[in-house]
């Protein structure tokens, strides 16, 4: 070949010469990661491996099941809905019209307490078809106007609540706080206050950064439209444990919220008198109230749910372990039997 | 020529009959006559200045293939991004997000959308990029142009301009279009080889006007100048029209003075000429289709899914919207908490429907998690990788020429994996277009010991099955038993493996010609005349090496070029060829210098397709008259004398044993002339020669045709076309992945045929469908419509035939010519010949123009509705590869084209089983099930949404806060979808190997059905339904603390996001079966990360405004519940599957169940046979491939050695006879 090219010009020798490490350098290095040789663990579902993956399963989840519906059940609770039975009988034709009037809203409830209660005992309010997770409500609020004293005419995201007419903003602004529930609740048992102890229901990272220890609340619940609780203008914003609460948005429109505890037991049949102001208007929409006490185990509140769940799960992966167990007694398939392979299986397929 | 040899300059076109004979009438034709558009190109030449300024300013020869400039670059591939259809929804809820009807903040929005833009973006820069760097090494390189006063000088091809002088040196590509002036032959003529163009192998002749021949070295072009008006740039490479003015005459131009760029300057010293077209002007470039961009079947699929799930979308959508219209209107005003109707009217209850459309763009917004953004940009990078791996692939790596593989694109790889036809080229492609002279039969003797690559496998895989049969005796005991056999037979075979040639295009072996042995046979004076005609019967030149003294030969074809090789080692060494005669050394072993004889060359009627023969009628020094002619068998045979066929019969049998072992086969004959019947012929003949008028070469062919009788058959040759490494077995394995090959050749039809034979495509015991073009001299009205009858009819028939064969194992091979198939390709025959083609194993297309390759790839695609895969090397296969689903060009050999064109590139075509077998077999699954899961995890997570709407009011609130949702896609689950798009492998390279049929999941589309695809969606549904709900349930009211707190929303979104996090890492741990570290580190790490982002994420003052404010660290984190309901949900999602796929792999394994579980066992070790066996009858389903072409032999070997075992008991001994 190179003979017929005496006269080539300089060029050529020189690439030539180029040509040979490029060569080498093309060459792809071994790693075994590029060539795809990465060690590795190729687990394959045999028989052994399912029934024992089902069995692990089942023999973890069922004593967790019956562990959780133990707990849920030695959890006691009391629920006792009011939002009718606190409306005096003439008014009941016309709820909202009672709650606008300026009628005293004081009502008394009678529990009677079923089973032994243990201290902490929980106080909450439950209300019912109240969309706290409404977009419009949500947003609702300015997180920096609560935290920081100098923000407080941070209220772009508060409207329609972000000022009074006059322009003052109010603090803290938005409908989340504006709608603040406002029924109260005092209990007694024989006679006896039961104290509510209401510190202590929020969590303690809402209190230290969340809400300004330095932030009053201002011009609040001063507007034409009543909304829902007012709030002591001497108190720091992180001290309003029942605002911080309330600030916290259910993400469904059932929800119950911390109201407080009451730190003493309560026996069976115990009957305790609740002295309560029906202040919050759920009337509109149907909304139902209801207080509740109840005791918490380490799981939490009473929660059966939960322990039937893992039981469920639990008791369906035993069956499906015998049912794979009885699968491969019954017609077992050797594994890598290679008469399985498609193209053994049916002759002439391709 | 300073320094060089001076060449002997010889007037080729007086030694030749046909192709370089100067017509006489040329010069009386007059100069074209033409006007008006199409012919209005002037070029000056030797006057590039004239061409620096409009209108006569044309193109530079600077050439660029690359999509975008830096200019153009963003607003393009900004464009290209945002026509994909996702891409633009998300455009669009990015600027939407600004507005208040956003439910999310506008970062979370525009983020990701910017990241998924931008990384496709880099990818296409560095894609155009890497073109770019391919076209600047083509600018670059370097040509030989006039710059003044007869001075030529270097200068990179791009600054070329229109009426440069370039001179051309051997083995260089023209770097333009070039007129040729001049050439080292004294002529005028050089050869030019196309392979570049048209694929075609065999030398072209140019040859210069008569007028520019003094033109002949650098001086004379001092003060040269001409004009050439001509064509405007066209893309028809064989026609061209112009009028050369020089000297105040006007010449006419015709293509056989073109020298086109990319062709070749072959076996002339150098070439003068002048350049007519530049860069894109050229013919070579306006022939380049710009390449289509083509995408993968899986990717149109994926975007019907996006459509489905664009659906959906709109549908759920719809319903938000139908349900907050309800609940504004009716519920809205009771709300008092939410001060209805407020300013914008996003919740005005007096004014629903207003405030509903507007919910609408929200929810379509919100629901946007269900179209999984970073889908796209994780295919691409997973593809992005993926190609990285074919291109680091060490087993792909081609030593010798030092090219690794190549994905040029990588939108296809897993295209790779669905291929159902391959339709390739063969020069270049599968053989290496060099012969070696393998065998050969004089006088009815057969001669040469080496086999054939077909022969060698047939021997191997009979060792073997012997192997397998005497498994359970000794392999002494064997040894004893069949001892006879194997020395017989096999030993002969296989011994001769070892040493393959030292002599390029020489293979052969046998003692008893060799070193002069030839001589003592019975039929010496055969021997001679055989090597003789095989020295002095071609048109080639011989070139001396000046180092070593020998010769090597530039011979028109590369037969012609094995046989004077084989003739040199025989002992006649053609040395030297004159005007008039040829030179021969011949040596025997009783002298001691060899004799130099010279035989005078009197005619030479050379090879044309038609006449399939050569022959030269030589005087040798005694003044005898010979003529020796070689060609094809059956032509030969025809031509016999009555007493030249003594030895018919034996040649006739060794050269079908020949063809049967796949080798190309010519006959040798010659007669004796008598002085008085010579030159009563020649007069004849140049009479015909000089003769005047169209139908010179009908005559020159007829009198050719009276001398070429009554010839004397001395023997024949036997040539292997060098198939190129490992081509038998790399077919052999494709088929049996169930692959159908077709061969489109621009060879003829024998040649193919042959070819078919080596490389296994065919096979003897194979019914051959020939269907041609019936002769068209028989007078018919319409010509035309009688042909199409006649093929129609032959297509019918052998249809027919293939219906009614009753022979489940029968195979068909379907032969077709190129023109046949204009006929066939035309619209109302097409169908009935591809119906035909899917009936055979294996499809030959000969003679095929490159525009019907294209078009019959074009029919394959789109009338079997499957995914084609086209191979060639040569810029003919360019149409072929674009048009194909996927095209592969062969690097490594000189031309780019192909390459260029190509999707994938590899170094040689045995590369090909691992492409597709290995790489595309990986990657097809990869991406199904990465594309799968996907879809599952978005629409496991979107739907959640959804619900949470329906409990929220539709009010367009999500339960989750923004930066979740944004790193859900883009960070928290986008790594293990790429692993699992990456590293994945059902079972490792060596096993796909070994079981080809498994590649049959592809084509067959297993995994990525609608069965499939609907099966993960439904997947997804559960997962959602079960996420959600069972969260919501566990938080519905009560306490999750022991501290008597409730859960609020940020809680009850993250326990469910944690849930959701859990599932679909645990479902893709589930679906991978392939675990590296990286696999583990990145779904195990996805899961830690989504703990350590909401750790940190709870320290930061900004998670205080969307009370997530240590959500992990206070609120969730001790919570038991918060951890036990994570367990629940993860194994309740996944239960379903594992049921599913624990039922599966029992009841209905799949075939990579199967062979995992043999490897998981290592059966292959502990029962070697058994596998085999099973992959043997795997095999027999095959009808072509190498290995039912070696079964052939197999069979054929074990008849004789029946028989032979029968002889020796009786005789007691075996003559060798093969």
């Amino acid at each position: 070949m190179n003979s017929g090219t005496p006269s080539s010009s300089a060029g050529a020798p020189g690439s030539a010469e180029s040509a040979a490490p490029r060569r080498n350098s093309k060459r792809p290095k071994y790693s075994r990661f590029t060539q795809q040789e990465l060690p590795a663990c190729k687990p394959i579902l045999t028989p052994k491996w399912v029934i024992s993956a089902f069995l692990l399963v089942s023999v973890v989840f069922i004593p967790i099941g019956v562990v959780s519906l133990f707990a849920s059940r030695d959890v006691v609770e009391i629920i006792d809905r009011y939002e009718t039975e606190c409306i005096p009988l003439d008014s009941r034709n016309n709820k909202t019209g009672f709650m606008w009037s300026n009628a005293d809203k004081t009502c008394n409830r009678i529990i009677t307490v079923t089973k032994h209660m243990k201290q902490p005992i929980y106080v909450y309010y439950q209300l019912d078809n109240f969309y706290q997770n409404h977009r419009r409500y949500v947003k609702s609020r300015s997180d920096q106007q609560l935290r920081n004293p100098g923000n407080e005419r941070d209220i772009s995201t508060c409207s329609p609540e972000d000022t009074t007419p006059e322009g003052l903003p109010i603090v803290p602004c938005g409908l989340i706080a504006w709608s603040m529930f406002n029924d109260t609740y005092s209990l007694s048992r024989n006679n006896q206050q039961l104290g509510i102890n209401k510190r202590g229901i929020s969590w303690q990272s809402d209190r230290d950064r969340k809400f300004g220890k330095g932030v009053f609340p201002k011009n609040f619940q001063n507007g034409t439209a009543p909304g829902g609780a007012k709030l002591n203008e001497s108190i720091p914003l992180s001290e309003q444990e029942d605002l911080i609460v309330w600030m916290r948005t259910a993400a469904l429109p059932t929800f119950r919220k911390l109201y407080g505890k009451i730190e003493v037991d309560l026996q069976a049949g115990d009957v305790i008198n609740v002295t309560l102001q029906n202040n919050y208007n759920t009337y509109n929409f149907n909304g139902k109230k209801k207080l509740v006490l109840s005791t918490t185990s380490w799981l939490g509140g009473k929660n059966d749910f939960m322990g039937i769940a893992y039981l469920t799960v639990g008791g369906l992966c035993f069956c499906l372990a015998m049912g794979f167990m009885l699968i491969y007694l019954i017609k077992p398939r050797q594994l890598g039997d290679p008469s399985y392979l498609s193209w053994n299986r049916n002759p002439g397929g391709h | 020529m300073a320094g060089g040899r001076i060449r002997a300059r010889i007037r080729r076109s007086h030694l030749y009959t046909f192709a370089c004979y100067r017509s006489p009438t040329t010069q009386e034709d007059g100069p074209h006559d033409f006007q008006g558009p199409g012919f209005s190109r002037i070029v000056y030449c030797n006057q590039p200045q004239m061409h620096e300024q409009k209108p006569l300013k044309y193109c530079t020869n600077y050439i660029s293939t690359t999509k975008y400039n830096v200019i153009t670059f963003l607003p393009k591939a900004i464009f290209e991004q945002f026509r994909r259809v996702a891409n633009l929804y998300f455009l669009l809820a990015a600027v939407l997000s600004l507005t208040p009807v956003s439910p999310f903040s506008p970062v979370s929005m525009i983020a990701p959308l910017v990241f998924v833009v931008g990384l496709s973006m880099a990818k296409e820069a560095l894609e155009d990029w890497r073109r770019f760097i391919q076209d600047m090494k083509v600018n670059l390189r370097k040509a030989n142009v006039h710059k003044k006063d007869g001075v030529f000088a270097l200068k990179p091809w791009m600054k070329l301009h229109v009426g440069d002088i370039v001179k051309v040196e051997k083995d260089k590509f023209f770097p333009a279009d070039l007129l040729l002036l001049s050439s080292s032959y004294e002529d005028g003529i050089c050869y030019v080889e196309t392979m570049n163009l048209d694929g075609e192998t065999n030398l072209k002749v140019k040859r210069s006007l008569e007028t520019t021949l003094p033109l002949e070295d650098d001086q004379t072009f001092k003060d040269f100048s001409a004009t050439i008006r001509c064509e405007d740039p066209n893309p028809n490479l064989y026609t061209f029209v112009g009028n050369f003015e020089f000297d105040r005459q006007v010449f006419p131009l015709d293509p056989s003075q073109i020298l086109l760029r990319d062709s070749k300057l072959r076996n002339t010293a150098f070439v003068y000429g002048v350049v007519i077209f530049t860069g894109h002007d050229s013919k070579v470039m306006q022939n380049a289709t710009k390449s289509p961009s083509k995408r993968s079947r899986i990717e149109k699929q994926m975007d019907r899914i996006i459509y489905v799930l664009f659906s959906l979308l709109v549908f759920i959508s719809f319903i938000s919207s139908v349900g907050f219209i309800a609940k504004t209107k009716r519920d809205l005003p009771k709300w008092w908490y939410l001060q209805v109707p407020d300013e914008d009217s996003l919740y005005n209850p007096g004014r629903p429907l207003t405030s509903g459309f507007y919910h609408l763009v929200t929810a379509l917004i919100l629901y946007g998690y269900l179209i999984p953004i970073s889908l796209y940009v994780s295919i691409e990078v997973v593809k992005v990788l993926q190609a990285l791996f074919i291109n680091r692939d060490i087993h792909m790596y081609d030593e010798e020429t030092g090219t690794p593989a190549q994905a040029r694109t990588s939108n296809l790889n897993e295209e790779l994996g669905q291929v159902d036809t391959i339709l390739s080229d063969k020069t270049g492609t599968l053989t290496c277009n060099q012969m070696d002279f393998l065998k050969c039969s004089i006088a009815g003797t057969p001669y040469g010991m080496r086999s054939s690559e077909v022969e060698l496998a047939a021997a191997k895989q009979m060792a073997l099955d012997i192997d397998g049969q005497s498994q359970a005796s000794t392999p002494q005991s064997w040894r004893k038993s069949s001892g006879a056999f194997s020395e017989v037979e096999l030993e002969t075979v296989i011994s001769s493996k070892d040493e393959r040639p030292a002599i390029k295009g020489f293979s052969f072996e046998d003692v008893h010609l060799m070193n002069g042995n030839w001589l003592k046979e019975p039929n010496a004076d055969n021997v001679l005349l055989f090597f003789r005609i095989l020295s002095i019967c071609h048109t080639a030149i011989p070139e001396e090496n000046e180092e070593t003294g020998s010769y090597t030969y530039e011979a028109e074809s590369p037969d012609e070029g094995a046989f004077l090789i084989a003739a040199r080692e025989f002992g006649f060494e053609f040395c030297k060829r004159t005007q008039s005669s040829i030179f021969v050394r011949e040596r025997y072993p009783s002298f001691q210098e060899p004799i130099e004889r010279e035989y005078k060359v009197l005619n030479l009627l050379d090879f044309t397709s038609k006449r399939k023969r050569m022959s030269v009628i030589v005087r040798d020094e005694n003044g005898q008259i010979l003529l020796l002619c070689k060609g094809a068998d059956s032509i030969i045979f025809d031509r016999l004398a009555r007493n030249g066929r003594t030895y018919e019969e034996a040649t006739t049998k060794h050269l079908n044993e020949y063809g049967e072992t796949g080798l190309r086969t010519l006959a040798l004959a010659y007669k004796k002339l008598d002085e008085a019947k010579y030159s009563a012929w020649n007069e004849e003949f140049m009479r015909a020669k000089t003769s005047i008028g169209g139908d010179r070469e009908g005559m020159l062919e007829r009198i050719s045709d009276m001398m070429e009788k009554d010839l004397i058959l001395v023997g024949a040759t036997a040539v292997e076309d060098k198939l190129q490494n490992g081509v038998p077995q790399c077919i052999d394995k494709l088929a049996q992945a169930g692959l159908k090959i077709w061969v489109l050749t621009g060879d003829k039809m024998e040649t193919a045929i042959n070819i078919g034979y080596a490389c296994s495509l065919l096979r003897q015991g194979m019914k051959h469908i020939c269907i041609t073009t019936m002769n068209t001299d028989a007078i018919v009205e319409d010509p035309n419509k009688a042909i199409k009858e006649n093929i129609l009819m032959q297509i019918t028939n052998a249809t027919q035939m293939i219906k009614l064969e009753k022979d489940p194992h029968a195979a068909f091979a379907l032969i077709i010519d190129g023109k046949t198939l204009t006929y066939t390709l035309e619209d109302d025959m097409k169908l009935h010949f591809l119906n035909l083609a899917v009936g055979c194993a294996s499809v030959i297309c000969c003679r095929v123009s490159p525009k019907q390759k294209a078009l019959v790839t074009r029919l394959v695609k789109e009338g079997t509705g499957k995914t084609t895969l086209a191979i060639g090397d040569g810029a003919n296969d360019v149409g072929m590869i674009q048009e194909a689903d996927i095209g592969v060009g062969i690097s490594g050999c000189e031309g780019m084209q192909a390459v260029m064109a190509s999707d994938f590139a590899i170094a040689q075509f045995q590369f090909l089983e691992r492409l597709l077998v290995v790489h595309g077999h990986w990657c097809y699954k990869r991406i199904a099930q990465m594309i799968c899961y996907f879809f599952y995890k978005n629409i496991a997570f979107g739907l959640t949404i959804f619900y949470f709407e329906a409990f929220a009011g539709f009010s367009g609130q999500s339960v989750y806060v923004d930066w979740y949702m944004l790193l859900f896609n883009v960070v928290l689950t986008s790594l293990p979808v790429i692993s699992l798009g990456v590293f994945e492998q059902d079972v490792d390279s060596e096993v796909c190997l070994q079981f080809p049929a498994l590649y049959q999941q592809g084509p067959k589309n297993l995994f990525f059905d609608w069965y499939r695809i609907f099966g993960w969606m439904g997947n997804g549904l559960y997962t959602s339904l079960i996420i959600f709900f069972l969260n919501i349930i566990i938080f519905y009211d009560q306490a999750f603390r022991p501290g008597g707190q409730t859960a609020d929303m940020t809680a009850v979104g993250t326990t469910m996001f944690t849930c959701i996090i859990w599932a679909v890492n645990t479902q893709i741990a589930l679906t991978m079966s392939h675990f590296t570290w990286i696999q583990h580190l990145f779904v195990w790490g996805s899961v830690v990360f989504w703990y350590l982002f909401l750790f940190v994420y709870g320290e930061l003052t900004y998670a205080l405004d969307v009370n997530a404010f240590r959500v992990l660290s206070e609120i969730l984190g001790p919570a038991p519940i918060y951890w036990s309901t994570t367990l629940l949900v993860t194994v309740a999602c996944n239960l379903p599957y594992l049921a599913h796929i624990s039922f599966q792999r029992s009841f209905n394994p799949l075939d990579h169940h199967v062979i995992q579980e043999i490897k998981y066992y290592k059966k292959d070790i502990e029962d070697r046979h058994m596998w085999r066996n099973k992959r043997s009858k795997a095999r027999q389903k095959t009808k072509i491939g190498f290995s039912a072409r070696v079964d052939a032999k197999i069979r054929q070997l074990k008849g004789r050695l029946q028989k032979k075992y029968s002889s020796m008991s009786s005789n007691g001994a075996v003559a060798q006879q093969t």
